[in-house]
C-alpha cells in the first residue's frame, strides 16, 4: 500500500477516469505511461489494438499454451492408435498392416483440433483470471457503461507512484469526463 | 452517403475514391444505439408471435420424442430400413443436418480470416444454427444404432470387454470428427458470446437476468489486458475451425467414398461434399435470416448487401456442386465399368428417376435465379430460393445414398426403398428440435454480435475502414443515453 493523505479514509482499489471517445482515452493512456504509472489498466466496450499497446497489455502467452496443447493432442491421438492397433488390440483385417498409419492420420488431426481448441479457450480463461465472481471496477456506479459505449482507464492503487490526491489531479487534467474512486 | 473517409479524423489522409458498396450498417448508428437496440430484442417483453413460433416447434419436439420413445420400444424395424438399403432416413438427415451447420462455421470463422466484416452482422446466429443443426444430426447415427444406449462403445475407452475401436473405418473417424466439431462450435460460439453476455448483465432489469447472464458472463469486464488475450484467442480458434470444418465433411463423405458400392466409391466426394454442405448450410441461413431480420426490425443490420452476399456464396457453390454431378457422370461413364455405368442409366431411368429430376431441378436449374441482381435483392425470393435448395440438398443425399445401395452388384438382391411414417415422423421431429432451440436463441441471447458491430460503425474510430461505412453524426455527447440507475432502459 502506498502512503495516502493525513486522512484515515478506507484504502482504495483505485482511480478510474472515464472518457467519451477512444481517441480520448488512447491519448490519456499514453500520458499515464510516459508519466510512469506501469499499474494501469483500461476498460472498452469493444476490442481496441492502440488501448492494448497504450496501456501495455499487448503480448499474450496464449498462442504458445496454443501451440504446446495442438501437440500434445497430436501425440495423444496417434499413440492412443498405434497403442490400440499394434499392442493392445492388434486385428488381422486382410493382411492389412497393424500400423496402418494413413488411417490413423484423421484421428490424429482432429485430436490436435480439439486439444488446440480447449487450450485456446482455457488458457484464455486462465490468463484473465476467469471467471472472476467479483472486481472492485463494478463498486463504480457507471462502470456499467462501459459495456455499451463508455471508455474508462484505471490507475491501480499499487502502483509505486500512486498518491491518492496527485493521481486524481492528473487524471482530472486528461479531461475525463469523470473521475471516480474505486472503492474496494 | 459518402463512399471516402472525409478526413474528420486527424493524422488520417483521405483514401482514395472507391466504388460504390452498400454499407454493412444502416448510416446513423454508433456503439450506443447498436447496442440498445441488439440488447432490446432479449431485454423486452417477449413478443406474442414468439410463443406461437415456439409452441408449434415445440409440438414438433414433441413429436420427435414420441417417434424416439417409439423406436427405443421397437427398435430399428419401425423404420423403412432393410436389405439391401440398410442406411435410409436417418444416414440421409444426418448428412443434411450436419451440412447445414457447415455454414454457420464458414462465416464465423473463414470469413472472419479472410477480413469480410458483413459476416458480423450474421455469424452469431449462424454459429447458433451450427450448433443446433450438429445437435440434431447427432442423433441420428446413435438412434440408428439399433441399440442406441451402448452408444458409448463408439468412443475409446478401457472396459471389461477388452475390445477397442477399429481405427482404419471411416464411421470411427466420424465418431471423431464430428464430436470436435460440436465442442470447438460450441466453445466458438460460448467465447463469442461472453462479451455480450456481460452487456446484457449491465442492462438487464430484471435481478434472475442479471445473475444468469452475469454467471455466463463469467466477470468479464471489457479491461485492455483481457480483450488482447480475447482476440488472440478468437483468431486461433477460427483458425482452427477453417481446417475442421473442411475435414467434418470430407470425413462425412469418406463413410461413403471408402466403401466400394457403385455411385459411393468415387474421389469426387470430399470437394464436392463439402461444397455442398456450405450451399445447404448458406440456405438455411438465409431461410432463417430473412424472417428475423424482419421480425425484428433488423433490416439496418443485416442489410440488403447480407442477402446479396450470401446469395453469391450460394451461387457459387451450387456451381461447385453441378460440377460434382457432372463428375460422377463422368467418372461412372470413362470407368467403362459396367456397374458404374449401370448405376447412372438406374439414376436417370430407374424407379428413383423423379427424384433425381427434382434434385437437378433444386440443385442445378432453379439457383441459376441467383445470377439476377433482382432475385438476389429481393428477400422474398431469396426465401423460396433457399426452400428449393435446401430440398434439393435433402434429394441429394437421398439419391446417392439410396440408388446406389437398392441395386448393386447381384440383381438376386435388388429391392426398393420407403420411408415409413415413423421415418418421416423422426425427421420432422428433428426439425423441432432445431426450430425449438432457435426460438429459445433469438429470445434469451443477442442474435447479433453486439460487441463486434460496435467495432464496424463509424463511431468507434474506425478510421482505416472508413470509407467501407457511411459517416454517422454523433451523437449528442453530454446525454448519458442510459444511466447506470436504470441500466435496462430501452428505447
Amino acid at each position: 500500500m502506498s502512503a495516502t493523505t493525513a486522512k484515515t479514509r478506507p484504502p482504495i482499489y483505485g482511480l478510474m477516469a472515464e472518457f467519451h471517445d477512444s481517441e480520448e482515452l488512447i491519448a490519456a493512456a499514453w500520458r499515464v505511461r510516459e508519466a510512469g504509472y506501469t499499474r494501469i489498466d483500461a476498460y472498452t466496450p469493444y476490442p481496441i489494438e492502440e488501448v492494448a499497446e497504450a496501456t501495455g497489455h499487448h503480448h499474450s502467452k496464449l498462442p504458445l499454451i496454443v501451440l504446446i496443447g495442438g501437440i500434445i493432442g497430436a501425440l495423444a491421438g496417434y499413440g492412443l492408435q498405434y497403442w490400440v492397433s499394434v499392442i493392445e488390440y492388434p486385428l488381422n483385417i486382410g493382411g492389412r498392416p497393424l500400423h496402418s498409419w494413413p488411417a490413423f492420420i484423421i484421428p490424429t488431426f482432429e485430436m490436435t483440433i480439439l486439444f488446440a481448441a480447449l487450450s485456446a479457450v482455457f488458457g484464455m480463461f486462465f490468463l484473465n483470471g476467469l471467471p472472476q465472481p467479483y472486481h472492485p471496477v463494478f463498486n463504480v456506479p457507471r462502470f456499467a457503461l462501459a459495456s455499451r459505449d463508455r471508455y474508462f482507464l484505471l490507475i491501480d492503487a499499487r502502483d509505486p507512484q500512486f498518491d491518492r490526491e496527485g493521481t486524481r489531479r492528473f487524471l482530472a487534467d486528461l479531461s475525463p469526463t469523470e473521475v471516480n474512486e474505486v472503492e474496494h | 452517403m459518402a463512399t471516402i473517409d472525409d478526413g474528420m479524423r486527424e493524422g488520417v489522409a483521405a483514401p482514395l475514391p472507391k466504388p460504390y458498396k452498400p454499407p454493412v450498417v444502416a448510416p446513423g448508428h454508433t456503439p450506443g444505439t447498436v447496442t440498445d437496440k441488439i440488447s432490446s430484442v432479449v431485454l423486452r417483453r417477449t413478443p406474442k408471435w414468439w410463443y406461437v413460433g415456439f409452441g408449434l416447434s415445440f409440438m414438433l419436439l414433441m413429436l420427435f420424442l414420441f417417434s424416439v420413445t417409439y423406436l427405443f420400444a421397437k427398435g430399428v424395424g419401425i423404420w423403412g430400413i432393410n436389405q439391401p438399403v440398410g442406411w435410409g432416413f436417418d444416414i440421409i438427415n444426418f448428412v443434411w443436418w450436419i451440412g447445414i451447420g457447415h455454414a454457420g462455421t464458414l462465416i464465423s470463422a473463414i470469413l472472419l480470416l479472410l477480413r469480410q466484416e458483413w459476416r458480423t452482422s450474421i455469424n452469431r446466429f449462424a454459429e447458433a444454427m451450427t450448433l443446433f443443426a450438429v445437435a440434431c444430426a447427432g442423433m441420428y447415427p446413435v438412434l440408428h444404432l439399433g441399440r442406441p444406449w451402448l452408444a458409448y462403445w463408439l468412443f475409446p475407452y478401457p472396459n471389461t470387454m477388452g475390445m477397442w475401436p477399429q481405427f482404419r473405418s471411416p464411421l470411427i473417424w466420424d465418431v471423431f470428427a464430428v464430436s470436435t466439431y460440436a465442442t470447438v462450435s460450441a466453445l466458438f460460439w460460448y467465447v463469442g458470446l461472453i462479451p455480450d453476455l456481460a452487456t446484457l448483465r449491465d442492462r438487464a432489469r430484471n435481478r434472475v437476468m442479471k445473475v444468469v447472464y452475469g454467471f455466463g458472463a463469467m466477470g468479464w469486464r471489457g479491461s485492455a489486458a483481457h480483450w488482447h488475450n480475447y482476440e488472440t484467442a478468437y483468431l486461433l480458434l477460427a483458425g482452427l475451425a477453417t481446417p475442421l470444418v473442411i475435414s467434418v465433411h470430407t470425413v462425412v463423405s469418406f463413410d461413403f467414398a471408402v466403401g466400394q458400392v457403385p455411385g459411393w466409391h468415387a474421389t469426387i466426394f470430399p470437394p464436392y461434399f463439402v461444397a455442398g454442405a456450405i450451399y445447404a448450410g448458406f440456405a438455411m441461413v438465409l431461410t432463417l435470416a430473412i424472417p428475423l431480420r424482419a421480425a425484428f426490425n433488423l433490416e439496418d443490420f443485416i442489410t440488403t448487401r447480407h442477402l446479396q452476399n450470401m446469395a453469391k456464396v450460394m451461387l457459387a457453390t451450387g456451381l461447385i456442386v453441378v460440377y460434382g454431378y457432372m463428375a460422377e457422370i463422368f467418372f461412372g461413364w470413362y470407368s467403362g465399368n459396367l456397374y458404374e455405368r449401370f448405376m447412372l442409366m438406374n439414376r436417370a431411368t430407374g424407379p428413383y428417376q423423379w427424384h433425381w429430376f427434382a434434385l437437378l431441378l433444386c440443385n442445378a436449374v432453379v439457383p441459376q435465379l441467383l445470377w439476377f441482381r433482382r432475385f438476389r435483392t429481393s428477400p422474398f425470393w431469396l426465401f423460396l430460393i433457399s426452400m428449393v435448395v435446401s430440398v434439393g440438398m435433402w434429394l441429394e443425399r437421398f439419391i446417392i445414398i439410396v440408388t446406389s445401395l437398392h441395386r448393386d452388384f447381384l440383381p438376386s438382391s435388388w429391392g426398393l426403398y420407403k420411408g415409413t411414417f415413423w421415418d418421416w415422423s423422426t425427421f420432422i421431429g428433428t426439425m423441432g428440435l432445431f426450430l425449438s432451440l432457435i426460438f429459445l436463441f433469438i429470445r434469451f441471447l443477442p442474435m447479433i454480435s453486439i460487441f463486434e458491430m460496435r467495432t464496424i460503425v463509424p463511431a468507434a474510430g474506425n478510421t482505416s475502414e472508413g470509407s467501407e461505412y457511411t459517416t454517422a453524426p454523433e451523437q449528442e455527447p453530454g446525454i448519458p443515453t442510459n444511466p447506470p440507475t436504470n441500466p435496462g432502459a430501452v428505447p
